[in-house]
């Protein structure tokens, strides 16, 4: 009886998990679906089955450069998140380890920039960014996006070296090992994990941004995301291209994501889980 | 050589003052062990004498040498923690070669050492492991290898027991006299367990609220604790101490009898009193009571003893065993 009713209540969650992530990832799947039709299929209606051309993503490659935007994503994304780890580790570090009165404090006004809608520093940050000829350059977008993501990683890069037991740190000392010694053989192989997937996450993250690389852009440094926005242009509804484009654009990540499914986890859960 | 010496050692963690003043000293080759309640400050002392905590004030030295500013590494102790802080992501061969690798020794020497220690701690099978994957007790003794294999002045034990099972903890505790036996290294051993300190020490080290109560012998403890503190603490079952008409009788402001210095009978003695409960243990039976003069007491008898639940017994002290303690709880 008891087995019965668990059964049961297992088949209930894992339906209701089902329809949940089939929700969520929807939207995707119909822009997948969507880049395989041609413009007059795709504002037609409703439909899940595609003609199945290849069009759009011929006229998305001949007519716009597709590898300019992609080469600016990966620059932009994989350069802000080192950076940002680069910061992020000794902060993390000094924090987690040797904690002072205030860093409970500094944790939270940390977290606090992120409270802000990014709106509210356009005018002085555009300002900032004409003054110092950095609009359009790769060079500012990256440290934009290291700064805008640098709170999360701290955060991530805190929680993980919290985990981390005293303990075996003084016990390392115990067993006569340096400073270094500590750092290069017992605390760098226990962060590692907690650093990885802190990375992925912010690559991601920096992947898909698309406030502040859309307004700071225009061509040299544009990266994937005003590459979509480029097809969403007032002339007209080019929707299977835009879908093209949306897909050519998150295929990257969604590889990247699906091999590094474990560490991501982890790093959602914020290493709540062991 | 492993003496060590503390000399008006005191700490305090900000305001709060977690050890006001000791003074100790422990002889090479000693089995000493720090026991008192939880939070009095053993596992801090400890720590000052590893240098994972520095000193608010005093000095403590290592045959001879002032070592109070030394980092840990240089004071050559090895320590034994309550969690065992293996190293996770290491085998059991690279957690017990670990403090040889940090000394510089060469690969030849570390094995060797490596395949000895796990011999004598019977780790053979599992060197090449993880420390997730073994019980309790073999972690146990993984952390008890990493910390012979570089022959220390002295060992510091920090609860190391206290996450094993009731049986496991029985024979960790027969190896780990064995291993003094053996080495004839000073061990300082924390536990908060009395019958741990009991069995295992030279010396007992008995700790109050930061401050040292007594120090002795196990048996020096038992039969002439300094004070009412020591006289609660060790022994089990704990000592009785009666109060009032009878204590003042003897000329004390408390008198103290262990469960075993009560004689019993059914027909005549001191005090008379009820039987609440009769734990018969096979080989005693404990008596829980209650006396109409004493109060509750606590009564050892032999294990063929037939008293049950409601029986009266008569108890009459062993005048030669009865503490007398005055006002202040002090030994007279
Ligand atoms: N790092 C610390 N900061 C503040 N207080 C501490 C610290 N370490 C220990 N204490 C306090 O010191 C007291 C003694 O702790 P401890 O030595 O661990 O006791 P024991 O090992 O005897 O149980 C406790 O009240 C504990 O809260
Ligand atoms: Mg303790």
């Amino acid at each position: 009886m008891a087995r019965a009713v668990s059964t049961r209540t297992k088949i209930g969650w894992t339906i209701a998990a089902w329809i949940v992530a089939l929700l969520i990832f929807f939207p995707i799947l119909y822009t997948i679906i969507t880049s395989f039709k041609t413009e007059p299929e795709a504002i037609s209606g409703f439909s899940l089955i595609p003609s199945g051309t290849l069009e759009s993503y011929w006229e998305v490659q001949s007519r716009y450069n597709y590898f300019q935007p992609f080469m600016n994503s990966v620059i932009i994304s994989v350069g802000s998140t080192v950076l940002a780890l680069l910061v992020g580790i000794p902060a993390a570090w000094s924090m987690a380890f040797s904690p002072g009165r205030f860093t409970k404090d500094i944790l939270m006004w940390m977290l606090s920039t992120k409270m802000m809608p990014a709106v509210a520093v356009l005018v002085p940050i555009y300002l900032l960014f004409r003054d110092w000829g950095l609009l359009d350059s790769r060079i500012g977008l990256t440290v934009m996006l290291m700064l805008i993501n640098l709170p999360i990683v701290v955060w991530m890069l805190y929680t993980y070296f919290r985990e981390i037991p005293g303990e075996i740190l003084e016990a390392a000392r115990m067993d006569g090992a340096t400073l270094w010694g500590e750092i290069v053989y017992v605390l760098t192989p226990m962060a590692v994990p907690g650093i990885a997937s802190t990375l992925l996450l912010n690559i991601i993250l920096a992947w898909n941004e698309s406030f502040w690389t859309i307004r700071l852009t225009t061509v040299n440094a544009a990266p994937l995301t005003a590459f979509i926005t480029s097809f969403s242009s007032p002339q007209g509804l080019f929707w299977a291209k835009l879908s093209a484009a949306s897909t050519l654009a998150i295929a990257p990540i969604l590889i990247m994501g699906w091999f590094s499914q474990r560490q991501l986890v982890r790093g959602l859960t914020f290493g709540a889980v062991k | 050589m492993g003496n060590i010496t503390l000399s008006n050692v005191s700490k305090a963690f900000g305001t709060t003052v977690i050890i006001p003043n000791i003074d100790l000293a422990i002889e090479d080759g000693e089995f000493v062990v720090f026991v008192g309640p939880s939070g009095c400050g053993k596992s801090t002392l400890l720590r000052l004498i590893a240098g994972l905590e520095d000193v608010s004030g005093g000095t403590i030295s290592i045959d001879g040498r002032d070592v109070t500013n030394e980092a840990p590494a240089r004071r050559k102790l090895a320590m034994v923690f309550q969690s065992y802080a293996l190293y996770p992501h290491m085998t059991v061969a690279k957690n017990i070669a670990f403090p040889l690798k940090m000394a510089g020794e060469s690969k030849e020497v570390i094995d060797k050492k490596v395949a000895d220690a796990a011999r004598v701690l019977n780790l053979s099978n599992y060197l090449e492991r993880r420390p997730g994957q073994l019980s309790g007790g073999q972690r146990q003794r993984v952390a008890i290898g990493r910390a012979i294999v570089r022959q220390p002045t002295a060992f510091l034990f920090d609860e190391p027991l206290s996450n094993l099972d009731a049986a496991l903890r029985g024979t960790m505790r027969l190896e780990i006299s064995e291993l003094h036996q053996q080495l004839k290294t000073t061990m300082i051993y924390v536990t908060h367990d009395q019958i741990e300190a009991m069995t295992m020490a030279d010396k007992i080290v008995v700790l109050n609220a930061g401050n040292i109560e007594q120090v002795g012998s196990p048996m020096e403890l038992y039969l002439k604790p300094a004070n009412l503190f020591v006289a609660g603490f060790i022994g089990s079952p704990t000592m009785n101490l009666i109060k009032g008409e009878p204590a003042a009788k003897l000329g004390a402001a408390t008198v103290g009898i262990r469960p075993e210095h009560l004689k019993l009978s059914t027909s005549e003695g001191e005090w008379k009193a009820k039987v609440n409960v009769a734990e018969h243990l096979g080989s005693d039976t404990i008596l829980h009571v209650q006396s109409e003069i004493a109060g509750a007491m606590t009564v050892r008898a032999d294990g063929g003893a037939d008293i049950h639940h409601g029986n009266t017994v008569y108890l009459t002290p062993d005048p030669s065993r009865l503490h007398r303690f005055d006002k202040d709880g002090k030994a007279l």
